[in-house]
């Protein structure tokens, strides 16, 4: 089988909880980026960062939407940091229908982090750059990464066809078909 | 479209039931701003001055500020007003976090509440949709449990709530408001509590527009970066350990005791030690960097969250030590007191009961120990219980009330309200006037821009003024400033034009919804506010699309303060009521002081008795305000401004004590 090394930019914002002060200017700041036109508009419901908050317990904790499942799991887990109980949900950015999070409140469609994707990039995602408290930091590393050149299941069936018959009558029938449609 | 502002009022009847969005009238925003200003006006129109603070007809205000939930870093203080049935008078109170932005989401400006509830009811807003719901079953509940149980019950863990606790369902004047850390004192608790609201829970999900919205968004990015690198904005004190300041110089137990050499090394380090074994972390209202509330878990208590002087209070009235405020604070909060009057109150009751003048009787079983005796007091007042039913209405009345010379110990209010703790030697003159006419009723609400001392090295004094020259709104602060050599030496003129630019910055943080740590308190410790005079008009251009200037600014600042002035004055306050606490200072010369504030009426175009003048009122557009003086008989048309007065009617004045 073959296989090449191939440089990938993996791109991610850190959260460092001990240093969030709850302001949720990343949501202010995510929803404005993300108006159209852009900055057209102030809302914390349309942010892809949320704050969840606790006050009571302590518990201030950014999570940044990801993929949109249409089935919630149980969230039952409990864990405890520091003699804290956090709920999984804390922890976790998938856009699902237990929760009202991470989905636009008119329209009800979910709402991914893109990382501000934008022409020209941004030099940090905008939730970064309102974070004056460095709660929330920009990261970009070079993997390198081997990627293995695996043939799919119809390159494999094809390979099959054509060690059979030889790859010019299986040429040859392949067009017939095509022109018959 | 409106921007900045919704354009709503959310309007509640709370006697009828009745809920109605009303769309409000675009003149309001340009002529008042927003926050207490346009509150101001709701109540001037709407509730008439005989009206009673405890009658249904008077009007619980919760007000977003005109640039909450734009990106304007910092702006997240809700005023709250009303009628105070301590004071008579309006009812000034804020609080920060995130009650006003959430609000101004579900597509309200403010929340106008009028009448009374049959029984206990809390108000839902989610958006468009807005409910009366039953909260007989919160009766008695704390402000946070209350917050908590409603989110749980709404099934909406990102509601805002702001609750009363058990203080203000008994009507206890100094209750309060509670929301997250923050809380709203001075006046509304009681009311809230009397309209038998229990609370108010907000979600919004609505879009909030501006009209400039790229160049704001950018302004915006360098002013936080500014406010999070600054140390001349925030709560300081959530970082600096060295509070002998209040220690050593704010008056203990009843406003009383000083102890000039309470502070000493080894108990900072103590205090130090109880704080940050405690302390989970230091945490900041909506959109701001700064992180001026400090989180304390303390054993046995639940998590409570202080800022400022707030720590002090408690343990100052009982000559007790910071850990014994860690113990009480959680408590208060959750009972919703207000930590400035309340330890005053209790002090005192004990002052009262070393004098003979309250007994065993007023007070059964009443402890020996001085912690144990204001924790006993709290407990009392919190349920209107025996002696705390009188107790609950504050110390001037409840001294009234108790009689047999209670009076006497009542020596620290102005106005019914009672005054931070500070006595001091010689008069600092425009502290005089600040605490004499500002109508905010706390100092802390009222001081602010200008320095309370000369700074006595005149290296660091001009270090301080190069920071504070693009904050002036005119050049004579810096030379009123950098000639001032003692701090009761100071021109009457200097003194006037002081006050009036202190008053201006909080009324218009008031009304914009800036924070005081980052504006109007705070120049006076470190003189490099993020915002000042010369740059709100452009920010708030910016987010209304109103053409305004440095000079339409001041205006409005003069409105409102002209208005909150009317709205005492029809209600009956005149210059006998603006006397600060006799004992404020050691040294007091009256003549000195009624000149002053002869030329303090004067410089505001107010009569002798503090009565804005039909002249004044008018050229700010407050036409209806003379007219309804000029009706009522506060005015008769023909007064003058003291300016205009001949010389020899200034000097009979001044032979008979200025009035």
């Amino acid at each position: 089988m073959k296989s090449e090394v191939v440089k990938k930019v993996v791109k991610t914002i850190k959260v460092n909880l001990d240093k969030c002060n709850g302001c949720r200017a990343c949501e202010m700041a995510c929803s404005a980026f993300h108006a159209e036109p852009k900055y057209s508009s102030i809302n914390p419901a349309r942010s892809r960062i949320r704050v969840v908050t606790d006050p009571l317990n302590d518990e201030y904790v950014p999570i940044r939407a990801t993929d949109y499942t249409k089935a919630g799991c149980d969230g039952r887990r409990v864990y405890t940091i520091n003699g804290k109980e956090y709920s999984e949900c804390s922890f976790c950015g998938t856009i699902c229908p237990t929760r009202d999070l991470f989905k636009d409140p008119d329209s009800g469609l979910p709402l991914k982090c893109d990382l501000c994707n934008n022409d020209p990039p941004l030099e940090e995602p905008m939730c970064v750059q309102a974070c004056s408290l460095d709660a929330l930091t920009y990261e970009e590393t070079e993997e390198e990464e081997i990627e293995e050149l695996k043939l799919d299941e119809m390159e494999i069936g094809l390979k099959s066809l054509i060690d059979k018959y030889g790859l010019q009558k299986l040429a040859d029938s392949f067009a017939r078909m095509s022109q018959k449609g | 479209m409106r921007y900045a502002e919704t354009g709503y009022n959310l309007e509640i009847d709370l006697s009828r039931g009745n809920i109605e969005k009303v769309e409000t009238d675009p003149k309001l925003m340009e002529n008042y701003l927003g926050g207490q200003g346009v509150a101001a006006k709701i109540l001037w129109d709407r509730v008439p001055p005989g009206t009673d603070p405890f009658s249904p007809d008077n009007l619980l205000i919760f007000s977003a500020g005109l640039l909450h939930g734009t990106p304007v870093p910092g702006c997240n203080r809700t005023a709250v007003n009303t009628f105070s049935p301590q004071t008579n008078l309006l009812a000034h109170s804020l609080m920060g976090g995130f009650f006003g932005p959430e609000l101004k989401h579900a597509g309200y400006d403010r929340i106008v509440i009028k009448g009374k509830a049959p029984d206990l009811v809390y108000l839902w807003i989610n958006n468009d949709k807005v409910e009366i719901r039953d909260a007989t079953h919160l009766r008695g509940k704390g402000t946070h449990e209350t917050a908590r149980l409603i989110r749980e019950e709404l099934k909406e863990p990102y509601a805002q709530v702001a609750a009363i606790g058990l203080a203000g369902e008994n009507r206890v004047y100094t209750a309060s408001i509670e929301h997250g850390f923050s809380s709203a004192a001075r006046g509304p608790g009681p009311v809230m509590g009397d309209k038998r609201l229990k609370a108010i829970a907000v979600r919004g999900t609505k879009d909030v527009y501006v009209a400039h919205p790229e160049e704001l968004f950018q302004l915006c990015i360098e002013l936080r970066k500014k406010i999070a690198e600054s140390d001349d904005v925030g709560d300081w004190m959530a970082v600096d350990e060295d509070d002998s300041f209040h220690h050593n110089h704010f008056a203990w137990g009843n406003a009383r005791t000083r102890q000039k050499n309470y502070w000493s090394k080894e108990l900072q380090e103590r205090w130090t030690r109880w704080k940050y074994d405690h302390m989970d972390r230091q945490v900041g209202c909506y959109n701001c960097p700064k992180k001026c509330v400090n989180v304390i878990s303390w054993p046995g208590q639940k998590r409570f969250g202080y800022k400022c002087y707030g720590k002090d209070t408690y343990h100052m009235a009982a000559f007790k030590e910071l850990d014994y405020s860690y113990q009480i604070l959680g408590p208060a909060m959750e009972y919703g007191l207000d930590s400035y009057s309340t330890p005053q109150v209790l002090a005192f009751a004990v002052e009262l009961y070393e004098a003979g003048i309250l007994t065993d009787q007023d007070l059964p079983d009443f402890p020996s120990d001085s912690g144990e005796r204001i924790r006993y007091l709290l407990e009392k007042v919190v349920r209107r219980e025996g002696i705390g039913d009188i107790l609950a209405n504050g110390v001037y009345h409840a001294a009234r009330q108790i009689g047999k010379g209670a009076e006497k110990y009542d020596h620290n209010t102005t106005k019914k309200f009672e005054q931070l703790p500070i006595k001091l030697g010689k008069l600092n003159p425009p502290y005089f006037l600040m605490i004499a006419t500002g109508e905010k009723m706390a100092i802390t609400q009222i001081e602010g821009s200008f320095p309370q001392d000369p700074i006595p090295d005149m290296e660091e004094r001009l270090a301080f003024v190069k920071k504070w020259e693009v904050v002036l709104p005119d050049e004579k602060f810096k030379k009123y400033f950098l000639e001032w050599e003692k701090r009761h030496e100071i021109s009457n003129e200097a003194s006037c034009a002081i006050t009036d630019w202190n008053e201006a910055m909080h009324y218009l943080d008031d009304s914009a919804g800036f924070c005081g740590f980052l504006s109007s308190f705070r120049g006076q410790f470190g003189g490099g506010v993020v915002y000042h005079i010369n740059n709100m008009p452009y920010i708030i251009s910016l987010a209304t699309g109103m053409d305004l200037d440095k000079d339409g600014l001041w205006r409005i600042f003069q409105r409102n303060r002209n208005l909150v002035r009317a709205l005492n004055v029809r209600r009956g306050l005149r210059r006998e009521d603006e006397r600060p606490p006799e004992d404020h200072w050691a040294v007091r010369d009256h003549e000195f002081e009624q000149k002053l504030l002869d030329d303090y009426y004067t410089f505001k175009g107010w009569t002798k008795d503090g009565i804005p003048t039909k002249e004044t009122l008018d050229s700010l557009g407050l036409e209806y305000v003379s007219e309804d003086f000029l009706r009522r008989g506060i005015l008769t048309g023909n007064e003058s401004t003291p300016s205009k007065e001949t010389p020899a009617q200034k000097d009979e004045e001044l032979k008979s004590g200025g009035r």
